[in-house]
């Protein structure tokens, strides 16, 4: 009632603006993702890299002679909505996706994409399903799935933490406890079983974690890793702190997000996080560069992935020559690409060569490459 | 004369919505780099949005008393109400959902899919009518036997390899099961301690699903779960939309009709006794017991079949998808309908359902309207869109 | 199982059991006078939080001290959150009190919607880090390991607000006309009670109190987003019906089982099933008590 009418008008204005000029035939590229809602910081980036992608490739002539065009659907990190935005987008003609962003969300969807055959490149998707099952031929991804990220923290919890008791704590979210569960059979395998103390689910957005913490703290433990995104840690880790526990703080990519740090404040410092390896190619300073100039601020969540994702894609239709899918899936897998997130390509599952994976530590308010 | 009172009432209207909404939307703090950011443009739209709701409101609430419209306006409802009633009106309404079932296909998957969705809830909101709208049992947990219904379909595939056309009875009677045993604890429960009950048992069901992980594979849910069977063809995407809209469409015409026959069957007779006055009613010989069960295990059956449907349809589930907002939704679909009325409730799913579908555009915007819409349906029609008239038995 | 560790869950249940009351008092004084689940109390809850961000924010970039942001914030959370309860009364109820009973139910399902978007989209869709605004005390330093003083300010707050409401309730005149109302509203109107009046009260009063939980426990975690008032509500809504719905000292002891049965579920079981648990309490109870904890059995008329 109070800005309804606003909202209309404005977006009507912005349709308006933004509707093709009923160009010529153009290379249509879905874009699935949450652009709404409490997950909404994880899916833009992903919008504004790819927007910033093809701008510049329009502006120096398109692809195979052809303007690209991106159509965006959000999906709200909702299985049952990622069905119908996958069936829109297939509907409105792509011949490709960027997306999406959820691991759940993406599970739903990829499925359609298959029956579709059309390719679906996820910056951010992680669940090692997708590509290790075999059963998704059209997935590929800019990411390290979750079996790579888990191995680096059994190791770094293990060999540099020396951990002695573990309590290994989750949000029972498909992508959290994904992650703490692959992570635990990982320390169980190196033959560390009884070093595992505590691993349980807590409520994601619950009033209070009193209770766990205490129990961590009964336990004894002296590490705990989380597996979940960062606004249930940054609660666990103050009231961590409110007790003052001696403890060492490790969670997923989900958790290396500057908005832990911003809102976990002093709370925040010493925590671990691992994530990809900070880009530091020309490419990336240019990508960073491209998003501040335009939005005034630092790129959020996996935008480079993104913007790698949308290169790879581009390059790989163009090598191509088409978008016909057992031409551009071979184009993915033979042809290497220059990125910000490195010179990757594809292996035969879909996911991408030449990237790696990197441990981080909270000091003095910023997230610190740990050197292996 | 009385556009003078409108004006002053709405301009107090609008005055209070720029106080109401000065600190949310005009200020913006960022607490991180310590910029204020005021936005005084939202407080002139607050506004005029306070302003002309005010307006209209009143306009419409004066209209609404004035005692030259009092007999018609009340009798309005009613009439409204009858008319649905009548055959030729509603036979005009099956006819018109006819042909736009019919039209759906050619408009595209896209339109196919969420149109298939739709009917989804159009089965779900009959469903859970029968214990609401018929019985009087509120219900806020009524996803849990929806995700009976798609588990069972997944794991009877997965373990068993049973296809969707079996599976469709048996998720029906296991959720009828569940219902049941919902059923039996919560004989006593009214009201709203009847409401937090069946909300903490949708909360259960949904928690166990996603912590079990040996028996549903917890949160990250069963995925490629197969179509219905459809002559050992293989389908492809498109194939497989259209076609599942069509079993939708089969079984919503049959949950339709099911649910007319047992409105005038007598244990609907019995149910609707039962709503009215559970004492009058046992004393005239209904068995409380028995009728409470059966009201649950039918609209927990129907909710299972529902889930079936949706397991096969979406490919993928996880307990994601059947939260407590899932269980609100359904009983939204119901209340606005109109409690009771098969014709509201299908008229009720579909706007809700298409709704935020076809605001997908606005983004962030779509929930807010949604939301309001809900408010404003009830606010012009409390009654629910069509309200139910009982049938009248002439001997 | 050492006793320590036994008192501090039971510490911990009792300061998480106070939060919850201080939200379910206001939801369980509406809910005792209009008969009335009012989905949108939890969003009352987030606009209070908000609205003392909000002001804090801009009163440090002031430069006002710690103290007077404390209190003028707190204030002007108070103050808009009763005027949001008191708008939404007045918008989405108060039309449909003639309408069928699950009506405004729906309408306040609706409500709840609206306003969490509204926020999400005249604010944002992040999380916010929420200052600290109780400090904590030096005298209590020795024992913040059990118990922190956040804590100790909620368990101490939720004690005199419910000895106050209980006051009011009971031994006032307005408390009378409250009661009144609740028991038969048109008898009440009839012996001269102003019983729009009276609801628009018991909304303000409700709201006050929800946007003092939603301070504190803003506070306590350090960090809102428009999405915290879900399950507050849910909460909330819990311990109310486990305590015998439209009863003051029910919410409370109700929210504090509450509290006590999560805390010890997690402490001695596991954290997995904590709110499995919590609810399969609440149907054990309801089982053997129909209408909650203290609430009053009613005797059906025929």
């Amino acid at each position: 009632m109070k800005i309804n009418r606003k909202a209309v008008f404005a977006f009507a204005c912005i349709f308006m603006a933004s509707a093709p000029a009923f160009a010529a035939e153009t290379i249509k590229i879905g874009i699935g993702g949450a652009h709404s809602g409490d997950l909404a910081s994880y899916g833009l980036p992903t919008v504004k890299a790819a927007e910033l992608v093809v701008e510049e490739r329009n502006a120096a002539g398109g692809i195979l002679g052809k303007q690209i065009e991106l159509i965006k659907e959000d999906d709200a990190c909702k299985p049952e909505i990622a069905t119908n935005t996958a069936t829109k987008l297939i509907t409105s003609g792509v011949q490709a996706v960027i997306g999406h962003i959820c691991s759940g969300a993406t599970k739903a969807a990829i499925g359609i994409y298959k029956g579709s055959n059309l390719v679906c490149i996820s910056p951010s998707a992680t669940a090692p399903d997708f590509t290790l099952s075999g059963d998704y031929p059209n997935f590929f991804r800019t990411i390290s799935h979750d079996f790579l990220q888990a191995d680096l923290q059994a190791d770094f919890v293990l060999n540099n933490l020396k951990a002695q008791k573990i309590a290994i704590i989750h949000d029972k979210g498909e992508y959290g406890k994904g992650i703490a569960t692959i992570v635990k059979e990982k320390i169980e395998k190196a033959g560390f079983k009884d070093k595992i103390v505590v691993f349980e689910g807590v409520t994601s957005g619950a009033v209070d974690y009193a209770a766990i913490v205490q129990k961590i703290k009964h336990e004894k433990a002296d590490t705990i890793v989380w597996g979940g995104y960062h606004a249930d840690a940054s609660k666990i880790i103050k009231q961590i702190r409110q007790k003052k526990m001696q403890v060492n703080f490790i969670g997923p990519d989900g958790l290396k997000d500057e908005t832990f740090i911003q809102v976990a404040g002093a709370d925040a410092e010493g925590v671990y996080a691992s994530g990809p390896s900070t880009p530091k190619n020309s490419l990336a300073e240019k990508a960073r560069e491209q998003h501040i100039k335009k939005y005034g601020e630092e790129p959020g969540a996996f935008y480079y992935q993104a913007y790698s994702a949308t290169l790879a894609l581009l390059n790989a239709i163009q090598k191509a020559g088409s978008t016909d899918f057992a031409a551009l899936t071979k184009a993915l897998k033979s042809e290497s690409v220059d990125t910000p997130i490195g010179k990757i390509s594809f292996d035969k599952n879909g996911d991408a060569t030449g990237i790696s994976l990197s441990m981080y530590k909270v000091e003095k308010g910023k997230f610190v490459e740990q050197v292996k | 004369m009385i556009k003078a009172e409108y004006l002053k009432k709405s301009v107090i209207a609008a005055l209070w919505m720029v106080f109401l909404t000065f600190p949310i939307a005009v200020i913006k703090v960022n607490t991180i780099e310590n910029t204020i950011n005021w936005r005084w443009v939202n407080a002139l739209f607050a506004g005029a949005a306070g302003f002309l709701f005010s307006y209209i409101w009143n306009y419409f609430q004066d209209k609404k008393n004035s005692p030259k419209n009092k007999s018609a306006s009340s009798d309005r409802f009613v009439l409204l109400g009858n008319a649905a009633q009548t055959k030729s009106v509603k036979n005009a309404f099956y006819i018109s959902v006819a042909v736009l079932a019919a039209v759906v296909p050619f408009a595209g998957p896209y339109q196919t899919t969420i149109f298939t969705t739709a009917m989804l809830y159009i089965i779900l909101g009959l469903g859970l009518n029968i214990a609401v709208g018929m019985a009087g049992l509120l219900h806020l947990g009524y996803a849990a036997f929806y995700a009976v219904g798609a588990y069972t379909y997944a794991l009877l595939h997965i373990h068993l390899g049973i296809g969707f056309w079996l599976a469709l009875p048996i998720g029906g009677l296991v959720a009828a099961i569940f219902g049941i045993i919902l059923g039996l604890p919560v004989l006593r429960l009214k009201g709203d301690y009847l409401a937090i009950v069946t909300l903490g048992f949708g909360e259960i069901v949904r928690i166990v699903l996603e912590n079990w992980n040996e028996f549903s594979k917890g949160p990250s849910g069963i995925s490629e779960i197969p179509g219905p069977w459809f002559f050992g063809m293989k389908l492809n995407s498109y194939q497989h939309i259209m076609y599942i809209y069509y079993v939708a469409l089969i079984l919503t015409i049959l949950v339709i009709i099911f649910t007319n026959r047992l409105q005038s069957s007598r244990i609907g007779r019995a149910l609707m006794a039962m709503r009215e006055d559970e004492i009058a009613s046992e004393a005239m010989g209904i068995d409380i017991t028995k009728t409470k069960l059966t009201a649950f295990a039918f609209s927990a059956a129907i909710a299972g079949v529902a889930g079936v449907l949706f397991a096969a349809k979406t490919t993928f589930i996880n307990p994601q998808s059947f939260t407590f907002m899932e269980s609100a939704i359904i009983l939204s679909i119901v209340v606005l309908g109109g409690m009771g009325s098969i014709t509201g409730v299908i008229i009720a799913a579909l706007v809700l359902i298409l709704l935020p579908e076809y605001l997908r555009e606005l983004g962030n915007y779509r929930m807010i309207i949604f939301g309001a819409s809900m408010v404003l349906m009830m606010l012009f029609r409390p009654q629910g869109l069509i309200s139910n008239v009982r049938k009248i038995y002439k001997i | 199982m050492s006793f320590e560790y036994f008192f501090e869950l039971f510490l911990g249940g009792l300061s998480r059991g106070s939060i919850y009351a201080l939200i379910a008092l206001g939801y369980t004084m509406v809910y005792g006078i209009i008969e009335l689940i009012n989905f949108a109390h939890g969003e009352i809850y987030m606009i209070g939080a908000f609205t003392a961000l909000i002001i804090a924010g801009i009163l440090t970039f002031l430069g006002l001290n710690h103290f007077a942001v404390f209190v003028i914030s707190i204030l002007a959370a108070v103050i808009w959150a009763s005027a949001y309860g008191f708008t939404i009364e007045k918008i989405a109820y108060k039309p449909l009190r003639k309408a069928p009973r699950l009506s405004p139910l729906i309408s306040a399902i609706g409500m709840s919607i609206f306003l969490q978007n509204y926020v999400l989209i005249a604010q944002t869709d992040k999380y916010l880090p929420f200052p600290s605004v109780i400090p904590e005390f030096e005298f209590w330093e020795p024992y913040s390991h059990i118990i922190g003083s956040v804590e100790l300010v909620i368990l101490v707050l939720t004690a005199v607000i419910m000895t106050a409401l209980t006051f009011l309730i009971k031994f006032t005149k307005i408390g009378k006309a409250m009661r009144a109302t609740a028991q038969d509203r048109t008898m009440a109107m009839l012996l001269g009670v102003s019983v729009n009046k009276i609801i628009s009260f018991t909304f303000i009063l409700g709201s006050f109190l929800a946007a003092v939980g939603g301070v504190l426990v803003a506070s306590q975690m350090g960090q809102i987003n428009f999405g915290i008032g879900f399950m507050a509500g849910i909460k909330a809504f819990t311990s109310a019906v486990l305590g015998g719905i439209g009863s003051i000292p029910g919410a409370v002891l109700g929210a504090i089982v509450l509290g006590l049965t999560e805390s010890f579920a997690t402490g001695y079981i596991s954290s997995d099933y904590q709110d499995v648990f919590a609810f399969a309490l609440l149907i054990l109870i309801l089982i053997f008590r129909p209408s909650g904890l203290l609430g009053r059995a009613t005797t059906q008329k025929v």
